[in-house]
């Protein structure tokens, strides 16, 4: 009884001149792996153009129904996000709706710094969202491997696609 | 029935169906393409493979088709033999390879039988690495969205567009792995069935124009069954809303109605619900500022409701409930239909013959199985279109009766086809113009509406002698009456079609003549009648007096205040009398729910909710009673229903505080006591405190998204959400998730099928009816219960007067309803303003094709473009019906034409 206190004084007294493992938060910043899942960002393609096609699936895949949003499109029949809403009150930060993104827009960045005093400020717009930059996975453009013409490659011009069939023809 | 080993289990089925539909009747998941229950069987697509055994002991099998494949006792197959699955998987995977990376961009995503079908077989990894075929797209108009490169080659679209619907201008092309679907060259698509093409199509090919502007998928949709408003056909449609705005339409299946298609003014006319032109709050237009709150609004009625002599107008594209309130509101004596005198009084003969039993008014169902069709005075394709396609399937259908000789089955559609060439089923049609069934008939007969009517006086005169029959016939229409009575009286079940169009009542009396006149002591004849509009039935069966006894009241000033419940009257006369009506009363209080050029002259303008905020029940053409369901709670609290304002007005009387009283269900039972008539009508749906299992029905499916986020911008803590105290539908996705009673299905969806295709879970028997039965109820008897003697005012032959032009109302699927018009599409579609003369009088005239003519019908004056139209008899004019412009006329009319000089 006696040993094992002695013991565990002694241990105890040993781990003073261990390196420390707290952080003076916030002076010190925490290293967070790229894959952790934090604040969530709409990211753009290597153009610069929005990621977001608006599918909606990202929405059908929240678990707590925190993002809502509605595409529309642009004169070429690009789709894009009208408004992007998530409500960070409601973020369970699952990254569900990073895997079920069909275009890489949606993506969990390593941050968590997105603590406010008012909950109503918790609720980020398309313009909090979307950032200049292509996140995780750089080179990926939906629409040129998309068989549709949206303005961002022409019909039967995009990666592994044949040229459009003229339907004149009888050739095999 | 016969017995089938599925997989060594036995089941009972009927035998002669294909082993395809009768496998989704026995609730296998068993993936198909090509065939189409209304269409049949192709063989096609491969895609519906399973395994056949010689007998019992036979355990090799072969691979067959199900689809072709017709179901005998003691049939022994395998939907799980490892062979049949590889076979299914390996043609999805075939069909996948050129099938573009668009689900995340494709409009059909979600509610896609490619997509469904494909996880069906669990084909989940692409492994072809080479290059995928793509197509140029077509602009095929306002209404349908064309993307090739998704096609998998099924050939359905094509199927149902020249095939089933008879349109010429969508076909395919090209040879071998090239081939295309789409038209010769970008264009409008002709077909008033083209809309249907989005459901028809497995995947993304055709998909719905107006829903793209406004994109939503299934899933996010607050859904609720619904009844088109757009004709009297009463179409089962469901209505999908998302964040307070109306977004689709699509068909909902009923057996006896429309079966699995809608019309596009049906699936495209929605639009009106969002339009900017809405009624948004209720208006004084006494006071400066108008508008007011529910208290000052209340105020003021309740001043002008007790004191004061009030009549009613009722509206005949208005709820049941919703006139029955205003009738209860104003007093029996002081309710009348909001309709012209000579409207209200084709309803009344109408009515006559439909309350006395002796004929029998078929659904759109039954009308497919007639076998000869006699259309007097009216343009199907325009007027109830979906009834033009439903006669269309009679003619086509009609010899395939003989293949039960040979031995072809029903849905063998390839060998039915070859089978009958260019046979068809007899079909007469008396009409002034060409219309487009005219290529089916034997005969278009081009008459003016009163020859019309002596041509079917004579008929039903030659099928019993007792019918009294015009004089003076020539010996060429005596003989054509004889040879149509011939083939009436030979068919098994000949079907009579007519209706309120041509604005002629003897047409109707000739119709119901021959009716007569072909019913047997076993067998009623079938008549068909068309009517004006959504609610016209329901109106005309409270049995009212019309808008012209209103206007005499209101002549001799004994009137105050006139209700008008939805209802633009300048739609319903001339804009002179109508104008004077309105001078006539002091308070004049509208209930709608659009400006128009009635609620323009209101002194109290109420808005009210249209039928997607509404709940209610309207009586179809067939005398079917049917509810629609409110779909989605509006933002706008001031929009709602119009029998709930009017319910409460009711309370002025009684001095009570006004609270809300009633739910639809006790408005019905209350007016199934005061008129009979009705009997019937209030147990269309289950009342609103049904429950399954202590749950209500919800509107939204299991993945609706966006619940604590959507309103998020505006208040971060969630709102309670709206409830329904009204019908056993809830407005959110809790709920019962199991089978809804027919009535109350908001949409179609059964796990592994989330397109529309998932109806066959909700049918008793595929392509038959709804589990539970089809919903609503037929208010007119089925046996005789009145003595219904022929008619006997037979017209004087139409002689042309000179001077004097014969107005004549064409009706245009497009244009001619009041509220589809709101949709830009159906808009666009719209016929510009013309006047259709024949040939030889616009030559007296000295016109020639669009010269500028002015027409002065009663006190208005038009300046019309000149359309000639050959087959147009002598003295008659025709011009759009209720065409934007072209209202504020006394139907029928008569006019004036000179050639005008602007």
């Amino acid at each position: 009884m006696m040993i094992s206190l002695l013991r565990t004084i002694g241990l105890t007294f040993l781990h003073m001149f261990k390196k420390r493992e707290t952080i003076q938060y916030p002076e010190e910043k925490a290293s967070l792996h790229p894959r952790w899942r934090g604040r969530i960002v709409l990211t753009r393609d290597p153009d610069m153009g929005e990621r977001c096609v608006g599918c909606y699936l990202c929405a059908a895949a929240c678990p707590v129904d925190c993002i809502s949003l509605q595409a529309t499109e642009d004169e070429n029949g690009r789709r894009y996000p009208e408004f992007f809403r998530i409500n960070f009150s409601r973020c369970i930060f699952c990254g569900y709706c990073e895997e079920a993104c069909p275009t890489y827009a949606i993506q969990l960045i390593p941050d968590f710094e997105m603590a406010e005093y008012n909950r109503q400020d918790m609720v980020y717009e398309k313009e909090d969202l979307l950032i200049n930059s292509q996140g995780k996975y750089p080179g990926y453009n939906y629409y040129k491997i998309a068989g549709l013409d949206a303005g961002v490659k022409g019909k039967g011009t995009g990666e592994n696609e044949d040229p459009p069939i003229d339907i004149h023809s009888l050739l095999p | 029935m016969a017995t089938i080993y599925i997989d060594h289990k036995a089941y009972e089925v009927t035998p002669g169906k294909n082993v395809l539909e009768t496998c989704l009747t026995l609730g296998f998941d068993l993936p198909y393409f090509c065939w189409h229950p209304a269409m049949g069987s192709v063989g096609a697509c491969r895609q519906c493979a399973i395994k056949l055994f010689k007998d019992e002991d036979d355990t090799k099998g072969r691979l067959v088709m199900s689809c072709m494949e017709t179901v005998k006792d003691n049939m022994y197959l395998s939907v799980e033999d490892p062979a049949a699955r590889a076979f299914r998987a390996q043609v999805i995977e075939w069909l996948m390879t050129n099938h573009p990376h668009d689900c995340a961009v494709c409009d059909e995503g979600g509610s896609c039988h490619l997509q469904d079908m494909t996880v069906m077989t669990g084909h989940n990894y692409r492994r072809f690495q080479f290059p995928k075929r793509s197509y140029k797209n077509q602009y095929l108009g306002p209404f349908i969205n064309h993307e090739m490169n998704r096609c998998i080659q099924c050939y359905r679209c094509v199927r149902f567009y020249k095939d089933y619907a008879g349109g010429k201008d969508l076909d395919v092309f090209a040879a071998h792995n090239h081939v295309y679907f789409g038209r010769a060259e970008d264009g409008i698509l002709e077909s008033e069935f083209s809309g249907n093409l989005a459901e028809v199509c497995p995947t993304g090919v055709f998909t719905d124009k107006s829903l793209k502007a406004h994109y939503t998928r299934k899933w996010d949709m607050t859904m609720a069954p619904s009844i088109c408003q757009h004709c009297s056909l009463g179409c089962n449609v469901i209505a999908g809303e998302r964040y307070g705005e109306l977004r689709q339409i699509t068909n909902r299946y009923n057996g006896a109605v429309n079966g699995y298609f809608i019309c596009d003014r049906g699936r495209f006319g929605y639009e009106f619900v969002n339009n900017i032109n809405r009624i948004q709050q209720p208006l004084v237009r006494a006071q400066i500022p108008d508008a007011a709150d529910k208290d000052s609004l209340y105020r003021q009625l309740a001043k002008i409701l007790t004191k004061d002599t009030t009549i009613g107008i009722a509206s005949p594209r208005a709820s049941l409930e919703a006139n029955f309130a205003l009738r209860q509101l104003v007093g029996k004596e002081n309710f009348y239909q909001g309709v012209s005198e000579a409207e209200a009084q084709l309803m009344r003969n109408i009515l006559l013959t439909l309350n006395s039993g002796h004929v029998h008014s078929p659904s759109l169902k039954e009308t497919e199985t007639a076998d000869a069709v006699f259309i007097l005075g009216e343009d199907l394709t325009n007027s109830a279109p979906m009834l033009a396609l439903a006669v269309r399937q009679a003619i086509r259908k009609a010899p395939f009766e003989k293949a039960a000789e040979i031995s072809i089955p029903t849905w063998h559609d390839a060998a039915l086809r070859e089978l009958a060439q260019e046979e068809k089923g007899a079909l007469f049609i008396a009409y002034p113009t060409k219309t487009k069934l005219d290529e089916l008939a034997d005969k278009p007969l081009h008459l003016s509406p009163d020859e019309i009517a002596r041509l079917g006086y004579t008929v039903a005169a030659q099928l019993n002698t007792n019918v009294p029959a015009p004089e003076g016939l020539s010996k060429h229409s005596l003989k054509l009456a004889k040879q149509i009575a011939g083939i009436l009286k030979k068919a098994k079940n000949p079907l009579i079609i007519c209706g309120t169009s041509l604005f002629n009542e003897a047409i109707i009396s000739a119709a119901t003549n021959i009716a007569l006149a072909l019913s047997g002591k076993e067998k009623k004849a079938n008549l068909s009648f068309v009517i004006p509009e959504c609610n016209s039935m329901g109106l005309a069966m409270m049995d009212a007096p019309s808008l012209a006894h209103a206007m005499e009241v209101l002549e001799n000033g004994d009137v105050d205040t006139v209700v008008v419940l939805e209802n633009d009257l300048y739609r319903r006369g001339g804009k002179g009398e109508i104008d004077l009506l309105f001078n006539h009363c002091r308070n004049l209080v509208v209930l709608d729910h659009l400006h128009n050029e009635t609620s323009n002259k209101a002194s109290i303008l109420i808005p009210v909710a249209t039928f997607a905020e509404a709940d209610g029940t309207i009586v179809n053409n067939e005398g079917r009673a049917q509810r629609f369901f409110q779909v989605f709670s509006p933002k706008n609290e001031n929009f709602r229903e119009s029998w709930r304002w009017l319910d409460e007005f009711r309370q002025f009387q009684n001095g009570i505080c006004p609270e809300e009283l009633k739910a639809p269900e006790n408005l019905l039972a209350e007016m199934a006591h005061l008129m009979p008539q009705f009997k019937g009508a209030d147990t269309v749906a289950p009342d609103a405190d049904f429950r399954i299992s202590g749950q209500k029905i919800p509107r939204e499916p299991h993945r609706y998204s966006g619940r604590t986020a959507m309103l998020a911008n505006i208040n971060v803590s969630e709102p309670k959400p709206p409830e329904d105290h009204d019908s056993a539908l809830s407005f959110t996705m809790e709920g019962y998730k199991g089978m809804p009673p027919a009535p109350l299905i908001p949409f179609f969806w059964a796990p592994g099928w989330n397109s529309g295709q998932s109806v066959n879970k909700y049918q008793a028997e595929v392509g038959g009816s709804l589990r539970g039965g089809d919903p609503g109820n037929r208010l007119f008897p089925e046996i005789s219960v009145a003595e219904l003697s022929y008619r006997n005012h037979i017209p004087s032959p139409f002689i042309p007067s000179p001077g004097e032009w014969l107005m004549l109302p064409l009706s245009h699927i497009f244009g001619s309803e009041e509220l589809s018009i709101y949709s830009p599409g159906i808009n666009e579609r719209c016929p510009k303003p013309y006047i259709a003369i024949n040939r030889k009088d616009a030559k007296d005239l000295n016109t020639a094709e669009n010269d500028i003519v002015q027409l002065q019908i009663q006190d208005q004056l038009y300046f019309l473009p000149v359309r000639i139209m050959e087959e147009l008899p002598q003295g008659l004019a025709g011009i759009p019906y209720q065409i934007p412009g072209l209202t504020g006329i006394s139907w029928p009319a008569k006019g004036t034409l000179t050639k005008g000089n602007t």
